[in-house]
């Protein structure tokens, strides 16, 4: 596991327990991204793309992703406890949170022609 | 013209007949059975119009279908030749069908194989779309013959699709009009009152010629009105006995009418003067352009109206519009502070200016919002105005327009052009340059974040569409490439990021949106770009490829070289993604059955060896890649090998978008 990620999932349990819920797994959480269907619009690495914007790296706080994510009245459809439990979600943070920051663009070559 | 001698006078009737005895004869031979209807012909009056057809004769009519010997005279579908041959149609995409038999021994013995060349097409709708793609590379049109019932069928997708996207496609659908004298069986299953009728909602026009003459005008009108803009497809209706009988001669020799072209619509000189005024006026003026330029001509007159007014220019990408390396520029979203708004060819107005949110509102239907400030003028250009039908509903949702005008946008431009700049008074010329240094500024901010963007899971693995993309440029960008097709939305990356600039650097979409269009689109449009010694890519889309994967085969075998890349997200995404929608909307949890998506809309399980089904059919083709790092290496190797005149496929695992 490299540092980034462990501080990110440290720091992932740090936000979780103050919101006093269950500090998420980034394990079960890459699972349960694609379980619910995450990935078909916001991509498997949360990089975005037409048809969603990107989750990661940064992801939003965990309370606000849940509101979001269980609220939005716009172009995402919303997902209520029914159907995407409070774990999985928290765990869905956890695994939004473990993904790296992108290479700079500048370091790129393909994107510097 | 080739007919020097009318022939001999043959009653139809008769004439049809002796074929049908012949044919039966033969078959009664080799089957040893004899057939008494046809081994002794009866009196023409106690046959009766239509007999059911007895397992003999359907035997007889699948198989070989025997002709006399010789016939006497010069075959109608010679004088058809002629007459296609004086329009310069360089090839003629189709699948073969007994039912235009006759014209296609002219084509190939006659007429030398050679103006028009016959393709080898698997499916009419790999022909049609064959077609398609090739006129938006050469400007020029193709024709196709098919089946008129059950090949029609099979065209009619790829017939909408050009329909949509305003390009002009001659189908001709072979049909035995005469119940009295068709052969029954499968020849009569193959025949129809009006075979048109099937694609009549969504073609320019069509004809049923009952003689050669009224053949050779309906030839020529048709070819007039399809390259008439807007552009469109038509469709011919060729009667069997038409192409098979010799010619008759009535006293006079059938004459093939000259083609000349008919000058475009231009927009009504008082509207574009109103135009040009508020134009001049404005404070934000916003071009937006969809199929406006029809030609390299239509993109350099773009550049000039816009940047004689230093306006902003969101190309929506029906065709090649503007180049994206300008830094007028713009995305989508530019419509929001703009106060004067020209749509060139806009195919959807409604949605330029609007946006409909597909969520639970409206009591479930979805809701609309305005992207335009309340007072924004609107202006259009549209030739389509001309040709509105009302089946068919791709002319959208309705948009109040303060200045519409019915006319060609390409056409209508450099009237325009001149308005415009008649019209700048002289006082507003700093503040229009000023309007140029701010969109200089947007443009290259909008090309960093997009950058950025595209920085996103660089090296994740299925490979980012992204990434996909831009290993792609990195491998043809030295070359005179030409993206031919890029079905299956990888986010738009080519157009974001390629330095797109020249008319063949991008040929727009389906139009229709009928799934299917990239892989034979991209094989017609390759075909043009072999004979101008370009390079084709394309960006295949898994889905689109299995509709009607043959063309693959038409491609090797008439040694069109293309490099399909493709981007295999294993499912038809767009349907992935409304399923689930709609599951959160009803709070129910989606049936994925074992996939990674809902159930019916996922291609795993088994997962489709796309490079093993390309090689099986001539291409050289790698694959599955999965891993980024291994895409670059893979794309040299294809390169090479499309540039020794082979097509090569790259089955690439990518993200969903
Ligand atoms: C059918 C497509 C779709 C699916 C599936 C989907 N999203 Fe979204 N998501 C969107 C779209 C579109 C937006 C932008 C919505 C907007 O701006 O109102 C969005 C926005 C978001 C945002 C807000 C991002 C921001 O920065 O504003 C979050 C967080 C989010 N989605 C999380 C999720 C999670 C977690 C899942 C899976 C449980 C998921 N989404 C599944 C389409 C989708």
């Amino acid at each position: 596991m490299s540092t980034e990620l462990r501080f990110a999932l440290v720091l992932a349990g740090i936000l979780f327990n103050q919101a006093a819920t269950a500090a998420g797994s980034a394990e079960k959480g890459k699972a349960a991204y694609v379980q619910h269907g995450c990935w078909q619009c916001h991509g498997f690495a949360g990089q975005g793309g037409v048809t969603g914007p990107k989750l990661a790296p940064n992801p939003m706080p965990p309370e606000a992703l849940s509101a979001f994510v269980r609220n939005t009245r716009g172009a995402m459809p919303p997902y209520q406890a029914a159907i995407l439990s409070d774990g999985d979600l928290a765990d869905i943070h956890a695994y939004l949170l473990s993904i790296p920051k992108a290479p700079d663009y500048k370091s790129i070559p393909l994107l510097n022609h | 013209m080739a007919r020097k001698d009318p022939g001999p006078q043959v009653d139809r009737r008769k004439f049809l007949t002796g074929v049908a005895a012949a044919g039966a004869a033969t078959a009664a031979a080799t089957m040893s059975t004899p057939v008494t209807r046809a081994a002794e012909p009866a009196p023409a009056a106690r046959v009766p119009s239509a007999l059911p057809p007895s397992m003999h004769v359907a035997q007889a009519e699948t198989g070989t279908p025997r002709e006399p010997a010789r016939v006497p005279g010069i075959p109608g579908s010679d004088f058809m030749v002629d007459v296609v041959k004086t329009l310069g149609i360089k090839y003629l995409p189709a699948n073969c069908a007994s039912s235009y038999r006759a014209i296609h021994e002219s084509l190939i013995n006659y007429g030398g194989n050679k103006q028009p060349e016959f393709l080898t097409c698997m499916h009419e709708e790999s022909a049609v779309a064959m077609a398609h793609g090739y006129f938006k590379v050469a400007g020029k049109p193709l024709m196709t013959l098919c089946h008129g019932t059950v090949g029609l069928q099979h065209a009619t997708m790829g017939i909408y699709n050009a329909w949509c996207d305003r390009v002009p496609v001659i189908v001709v659908g072979g049909n035995d009009m005469d119940a009295a004298t068709r052969p029954p069986g499968v020849p009569t299953f193959h025949s129809a009152q009006d075979i048109n009728a099937l694609v009549r909602d969504f073609t320019k026009w069509d004809d049923t010629p009952v003689s050669l003459q009224h053949f050779a005008q309906s030839f020529v009108r048709a070819y007039k009105i399809a390259m008439t803009p807007p552009y469109g497809p038509v469709m011919i209706s060729l009667d069997a006995g038409l192409q098979q009988e010799p010619m008759k001669d009535h006293g006079e020799k059938p004459y093939v009418p000259r083609y000349v072209p008919t000058a475009p619509p231009q927009g009504d000189s008082g509207a574009v003067k109103e135009a040009a005024r508020l134009l001049a006026a404005a404070q934000n003026p916003l071009i937006v352009a969809d199929r406006a330029a029809r030609t390299p001509n239509g993109m350099r007159l773009l550049v000039q109206l816009a940047e004689t007014l230093q306006a902003r220019v969101i190309d929506q990408g029906g065709r090649m519009n503007f180049p994206r390396t300008h830094y007028l520029s713009a995305p989508p979203t530019a419509v929001s502070s703009a106060d004067v708004i020209l749509g060139l060819e806009l195919s959807d107005f409604w949605a330029t200016v609007n946006s409909y949110t597909d969520n639970a509102g409206n009591g479930g239907i979805g809701t609309n919002s305005t992207r335009i400030k309340r007072d924004t003028k609107l202006i259009s250009i549209s030739s389509v105005e001309l040709n509105t039908k009302a089946n068919y509903q791709d002319f959208q949702r309705f948009q109040v327009i303060d200045v519409p005008m019915a006319g060609d946008a390409e056409a209508t431009l450099p009237a325009l052009i001149e308005a415009v700049k008649a019209a700048i008074p002289n006082d507003r010329k700093g503040a229009i340059a000023a309007r140029g240094e701010a969109a200089k500024k947007a443009y290259t901010e909008g090309k960093e974040r997009t950058r950025a963007a595209a920085a996103l899971g660089w090296d994740a693995s299925p490979v980012s569409t992204a990434r996909l993309c831009m290993e792609v440029y990195a491998a043809v960008k030295d070359l005179d490439w030409s993206l031919v097709a890029s079905e299956g939305n990888v986010s738009n990356w080519p157009n974001r990021l390629w330095p797109m600039e020249k008319y063949h650097h991008w040929l727009g979409r389906s139009g229709g949106y009928g799934v299917g269009y990239g892989a034979p689109a991209s094989v017609g449009a390759a075909l043009a770009n072999r004979d101008l010694g370009r390079f084709s890519v394309s960006i295949q889309s898994d889905g689109d490829l299995m509709y009607a994967p043959g063309v693959l085969w038409t491609a090797a075998k008439h040694k069109i070289p293309l490099l399909a890349v493709m981007h295999n997200n294993r499912g038809y995404h767009q349907e992935v993604m409304h399923v689930q929608r709609l599951s959160n909307f009803r709070n129910r949890v989606a049936n994925y059955g074992g996939d990674m998506g809902p159930v019916g809309t996922r291609i795993e399980n088994p997962d489709i060896e796309y490079h093993k089904l390309a090689e099986s059919m001539g291409w050289w083709a790698k694959g599955p890649i999965k891993d980024p790092a291994q895409l670059g290496p893979a794309l040299k190797e294809a390169v090479k090998v499309v540039q020794a005149g082979q097509p090569a496929l790259l089955n690439v695992w990518t993200q969903p978008r």
